[in-house]
């Protein structure tokens, strides 16, 4: 017998780093249409390979293919590029407003935007979702008003969450969208519970959980999967793999593990996963898991797989880490251009609607934009008041709050 | 009725006056968990109201959170207070905010139950009293009952009470009144005038501090079972001290506090809880805010040792009634 060599440790690294060349030739990317659609009913242990693949809709020449295709209208369609196009024209926006000063910090979606934006359109009233930081799609799409979401940005005097959470930190019970925390994965298990509640309840509703590729490695993320598969909670837990988690490559928080979706497989949850940059995949898979789970047929795990074009936030540059061309060569497109060049195939669309359309979402933008400004930014104007700042931090102030709001002078 | 009995019926008589409220943790359905407080409750009210949990305090709190945002009152058992850093998290950052950050359109009404305290040789990580990082939190109420009867009218309040409530019970006082004589017989609840419980619902509201004991010599500021080795400390020693009973720490009576030690001039803190940064500090800070001029002695401080709580010493680390005894008559004498 010879010695063992020494042990080795081993870090992943990305492909490419800063200067290389950007190479996707590692991700598989299956032909449009090609992924079988199963009964919502259909065992776990037979569709476990839909975990390791990716179920896509819309081919290279924007036509709609295969079984997963057909699940919106025309009409639904061009509303769901209207609402991408607001939240990018939202986003350039607020980033711009970050830049002048008008707000602390912003995380815009770039690339990103078929996700929240298409699973919203499988929700119905009273569901709840428990997003992350990246998924203001979901308020776009469901009517929630810019002003609204821009006074909370600006931290202004209208702001519904009177000042006290960082900008994007969004909340909208109405709008079936918790309070976002800012800390990663924790609302992972509370969407479970939530959606437990429901079925203890004797409810219609469920719940929706949103995690991004790197906070899948937080306990949180695996309390919320054995909770799920124990108590086969009516909850369909999104993971958004848009590659990067700040600086770090999705390798370093996936390890060995052939995807994300492959996550749910241990524990007996069915596990989909899907190109996130195709609105009508999106929309196709989130009215599967959606359907599941309302027919107390049990929990879903999706992995979305996209890419995040912008910085991680305002203060990130991922020039310091990625290639600066890797979005371009990014095999899945882009979800507001793929979505359009389908509409075009299909006779529903032209370059100068599209035009047209650009103007009028920048248009509704800025005069929301407007609006909110007149009611203050970060560093001028209308603002949460200090007396704001000692309520609501429960239902009755007790007395050492009364006495230090006394001795704050408020 | 015993602290165990006591909480039960605290957690029966919510459950069957209110529909939303339901009760989890690792062993707390079928077999009523290891402490037996949920016994006979997945019975009565079925296991979609009583049920157990993966050992993950992570998972019941994260759950209980999500749960209550919905719109029901779970009121969760964590085994052991030793246990809850892994829900620690969930309980800074999510219930403890949650009100606040969503302007109360989202709010969490939990309460979570926890053993705690030593005197059982349980060695570190079933010994320890970690009230004081609960009460550095914003946005947390936290609870130390020292007998059946406060039990169950604390903990039928802390259900009702519409924010995350930290219900520590202190585990050596579960079957009896526990004065630190670790070497005499146990003296069984059946004895103390606190275990009489009214039957049905009733609430001790919190914030209310109780005189166990009045004096005049001095003050001592105690919970738990720390109230029932002050007891003992007074008596042996002869000092005329009145004994204040916090019951919930946060928030604080702090006019009952105030009111006894301008009377009395002294005051001795006493918790089992590790001395530095414990809740004795701000109870000693608060104290010479509000008393300076009425002091005539420093405040003293009887604690758990700054150690991890040991196994074969714990009665060396426990503050029993002969050091606090010595506290008493030291600060009597200052």
């Amino acid at each position: 017998m010879t010695q063992p060599a020494p042990l080795r440790f081993y870090v992943p690294e990305p492909a490419v780093r800063p200067g290389g060349q950007p190479d996707f030739s590692n991700v598989r990317i299956p032909e449009a249409g090609s992924v079988r659609r199963p009964e919502i009913d259909a065992d776990p242990e037979s569709i476990r390979d839909l975990a390791f693949s990716i179920i896509r809709v819309l081919d290279r020449n924007g036509d709609a293919v295969g079984p997963w295709a057909g699940t919106l209208t025309d009409e639904e369609l061009a509303e769901g590029l209207k609402h991408m196009m607001t939240l990018r024209a939202f986003d350039a926006r607020m980033q711009m407003a970050q830049r002048q000063g008008k707000t602390s910090f912003y995380m815009q979606h770039m690339g990103e935007e078929a996700v929240s934006c298409a699973f919203r359109r499988a929700l119905e009233p009273g569901d709840m979702n428990f997003p992350t930081y990246r998924q203001a799609g979901l308020l776009i799409a469901g009517g929630y008003p810019m002003v609204e979401m821009m006074n909370q940005i600006f931290s202004n005097e209208k702001d519904p969450l009177k000042g006290r959470q960082l900008p994007v930190m969004y909340s909208s019970k109405e709008q079936g969208f918790f309070s976002i925390s800012g800390n990663l994965a924790t609302q992972f298990i509370q969407a479970v519970g939530w959606a437990m509640a429901s079925a203890i309840k004797n409810d219609t509703k469920i719940a929706v959980g949103w995690i991004g590729d790197g906070a899948t490695a937080e306990s949180d993320f695996h309390a919320a999967l054995a909770f799920a598969s124990t108590y086969r909670a009516p909850v369909v837990l999104n993971i958004v793999n848009n590659q990067w988690a700040i600086s770090t490559f999705q390798g370093i928080a996936r390890g060995g593990s052939g995807t994300f979706a492959a996550r749910g497989l241990g524990f007996g949850i069915t596990a989909l996963r899907v190109d996130g940059n195709d609105y009508l995949a999106v929309h196709a898979v989130a009215k599967w898991a959606t359907e599941r789970a309302r027919r107390n047929l049990g929990p879903t795990l999706i992995e979305y797989v996209t890419y995040r074009v912008g910085a991680h936030s305002t203060s990130d540059d991922p020039s310091a880490y990625r290639p600066k061309t890797e979005s371009e060569q990014w095999p899945l497109g882009d979800p507001v251009l793929r979505l359009k060049n389908h509409l075009i195939a299909r006779g529903r669309w032209s370059e100068e609607r599209h035009k047209q359309a650009e103007a009028e979402v920048l248009d509704d933008v800025i005069s929301a934009q407007k609006e909110a400004e007149k009611h203050g930014t970060l560093h001028s104007g209308g603002k949460p008041s200090t007396r704001d700042m000692f309520e609501g931090v429960f239902a009755e102030m007790p007395p050492h709050l009364r006495r230090q709001r006394q001795q704050a002078g408020v | 009725m015993t602290m165990i009995e006591a909480i039960r019926g605290a957690m029966d008589v919510s459950m069957e006056r209110d529909d939303n409220v339901v009760v989890f943790g690792e062993d707390a359905g079928y077999f009523g968990g290891v402490f037996r407080c949920t016994s006979g409750l997945q019975r009565k009210y079925g296991a979609s109201r009583c049920f157990d949990t993966p050992i993950s305090e992570l998972g019941i709190v994260g759950a209980a959170i999500g749960m209550a945002a919905y719109g029901l009152k779970p009121c969760v058992e964590v085994q052991f207070a030793d246990y809850v850093y892994p829900a620690y998290d969930q309980i800074v950052s999510e219930a403890a905010r949650l009100r606040y950050r969503s302007n109360g359109e989202f709010t969490c009404p939990i309460v979570v139950r926890m053993p705690t305290g030593g005197g059982i040789f349980g060695g570190q990580t079933h010994s320890q009293s970690p009230e004081a990082l609960f009460t550095h939190v914003a946005g947390l109420k936290v609870v130390v009952p020292s007998n059946p009867r406060d039990a169950k009218g604390l903990l039928i309040a802390s259900i009702e009470d519409p924010d995350p409530v930290i219900f520590l019970e202190p585990k050596r006082l579960y079957n009896g009144p526990f004065d630190g004589h670790h070497d005499r017989p146990v003296t069984p609840w059946s004895k103390h005038e606190l275990s009489e419980t009214p039957d049905g619902h009733y609430v001790t509201p919190l914030g209310k501090a109780a005189i166990r004991r009045q004096g005049q010599a001095l003050t001592v500021l105690a919970y738990g079972t720390m109230v029932y080795v002050a007891e003992a400390a007074a008596a042996e020693t002869g000092v005329d001290a009145e004994i204040i009973d916090l019951r919930t720490l946060l928030p604080l009576d702090l006019e009952t506090i105030v009111a006894s030690v301008r009377k009395t001039g002294r005051c001795v803190i006493v918790h089992e809880a590790t001395l530095t940064s414990g809740f004795g500090a701000e109870l000693a800070a608060l104290v010479q805010e509000a008393c300076f001029f009425h002091l005539e002695a420093p405040i003293a401080r009887i604690t758990g040792w700054d150690t991890p709580y040991p196994h074969a010493q714990e009665w060396d680390y426990f503050p029993g009634p002969a050091r606090v005894g010595r506290a008493l008559l030291a600060t009597l004498e200052a």
